[in-house]
């Protein structure tokens, strides 16, 4: 009993963890560099970077088994060192980060470009380096936008079903999350436990997010509080 | 007076002779039928080639195929997809379709037989000879369908039970949804070893067949037939369905792999 519904919620939860710390650094280091960044190539890494969120998840699936397979670049060096990644639970990982990055990227790189470069440029300058600006100013100032992105992102890792399947197989206690845990038991008519892991993935998504609006309601309540005090002065 | 005009009268000729064209051609015409036939994964290609021979003696039916696990597609009746034939690979799926009398009980008949069989990639260099093999510290990871959806992994699993390595075997297990899905992870050498059809491994280059299950499983494979209650084509179905039992389609099973049940 337990193992039919402890087993997916602790994989999708390891996995949600894991692929939303790492989407969250990724995209943001892509969306900084691309939103600065006006090379002539610029057009096609933008591309590429959100290409997983426009093919069909079982596509970018067949693309990660051919990158990490057997035959494949990284599988075959991974095979190296006696390591395999298909059917594992870190395939499960990277299927999360792939499908999830575009969200993280267009949404981030949206908010840093929406930020006004004249206070940028005032803290320029003012001396600041470039590293500065960017954690003292540009990411404190679009950082309802980059939370809004990291609910995407985990919302995405939540749901992520096609690549994963495809990566990391069914294998339950091990890489069977959440989503494929559910297509699986509805594939064998097993419509109450199929019910009863929507009810648990429902949880864990309004948990999450209620969490994200919460933290970017102190963000906002933060900075009304330094705009008040600063006019008041 | 008015009234018959001369644009007028063309045009009433017109339509007339439109409405003659469309009654007497209807009535030449056979009206075309659409069957859906919903067939366990492993008779893909064996129903494909019987269908284009179907279809080509009789033009004006037209077959539907849908391939999945018999797991799967028992689920799409229950739901209530439009299904006119099903063919199943196992008892299990049909008679719980008997039991939610969702099929006509007389046109259910055994069809085919098949034999379930261990491979691995054809470059295999583990001297996997047995399943007993799979057991070893060697074999990591093995394919098969989801025992609770198909009826192949079911027979896997009573293949292991009998042999006493279920607890060895069951934490290298990878599930997939049908036999076509595992045929293709021990393909791609994603798994050193699998448990498919016989016929399954027939259509493949990619691996080699080395064992079998032992012969009181293989026994127990049968792929029941019937006709689905809420079909709209049933005679077409019966005469489908005759088809398949005929000598022309036997050959074609034979070239694949199936032995006809014995009646």
């Amino acid at each position: 009993m337990t193992e039919t519904y402890l087993a997916p919620l602790w994989i999708s939860l390891k996995t949600v963890i894991v692929a939303t710390a790492i989407t969250f650094f990724l995209g943001i280091a892509a969306a900084r560099w691309m939103a600065h960044y006006s090379g002539k190539l610029k057009g096609l890494i933008d591309g590429l970077f959100i290409l997983p969120l426009v093919l069909p998840p079982t596509v970018v699936g067949l693309g990660l088994l051919l990158i990490f397979g057997k035959n494949g670049p990284i599988g075959e060096f991974l095979a190296l060192f006696n390591t395999t990644i298909v059917f594992s639970w870190p395939a499960t990982v990277i299927s999360a980060v792939t499908m999830s990055f575009p969200l993280m990227y267009m949404t981030a790189r949206g908010a840093f470009e929406q930020v006004d470069t004249h206070v940028e440029d005032a803290a320029r300058t003012l001396g600041a380096s470039e590293w500065r600006v960017f954690w003292s100013v540009t990411l404190p100032l679009a950082w309802p936008g980059v939370a809004a992105a990291t609910a995407l992102s985990l919302a995405r890792c939540l749901g992520e079903f096609g690549a994963t399947l495809m990566l990391a197989g069914n294998i339950p206690g091990r890489t069977a999350t959440i989503p494929v845990a559910i297509y699986f038991s509805i594939q064998a008519g097993d419509m109450n436990e199929a019910l009863i892991l929507v009810g648990i993935v429902l949880v864990i998504a309004f948990g999450a997010l209620a969490a994200i609006a919460y933290w970017k309601g102190k963000a906002y309540k933060a900075r009304a509080m330094m705009v008040n005090r600063e006019s008041v002065e | 007076m008015h009234f018959f005009k001369k644009n007028n009268l063309i045009t009433i000729g017109l339509v007339g002779l439109l409405l003659a064209i469309l009654t007497i051609s209807g009535c030449s015409a056979p009206v075309p039928v659409e069957l859906n036939v919903s067939a366990a994964a492993s008779l893909t290609d064996v129903l494909k080639e019987i269908n284009t021979l179907y279809t080509q003696e009789n033009p004006d039916v037209t077959i539907t195929p849908n391939f999945a696990s018999s797991g799967t597609l028992q689920q799409q009746i229950e739901q209530g997809a439009p299904v006119d034939v099903f063919l199943s690979a196992a008892a299990k799926q049909m008679d719980n379709l008997q039991k939610e009398e969702l099929i006509l009980n007389d046109t259910r008949q055994n069809l085919v037989n098949n034999t379930l069989v261990l491979i691995v990639p054809i470059d295999s260099t583990l001297g996997i000879t047995s399943l007993n093999d799979l057991a070893a510290d060697k074999v990591k990871q093995i394919a098969i369908c989801d025992p609770k959806s198909s009826p192949a992994g079911t027979y896997a699993q009573q293949a292991f039970d009998e042999l006493g390595i279920t607890a060895k075997v069951g934490p290298k297990e990878v599930l997939g949804s049908d036999v076509r899905q595992v045929l293709t992870y021990v393909e791609t050498g994603n798994v050193q070893a699998g448990l498919v059809y016989s016929t399954d491994a027939l259509i493949s280059t990619k691996v080699k067949v080395v064992a079998s299950v032992p012969a009181d499983v293989n026994a127990k494979i049968i792929y029941p037939i019937a006709i689905i209650k809420a079909s709209k084509n049933v005679d077409a179905a019966k005469a489908y369905i005759a088809f398949l039992f005929s000598d022309k389609a036997k050959t074609i099973f034979e070239k694949y792999g199936f032995t006809m049940v014995n009646k």
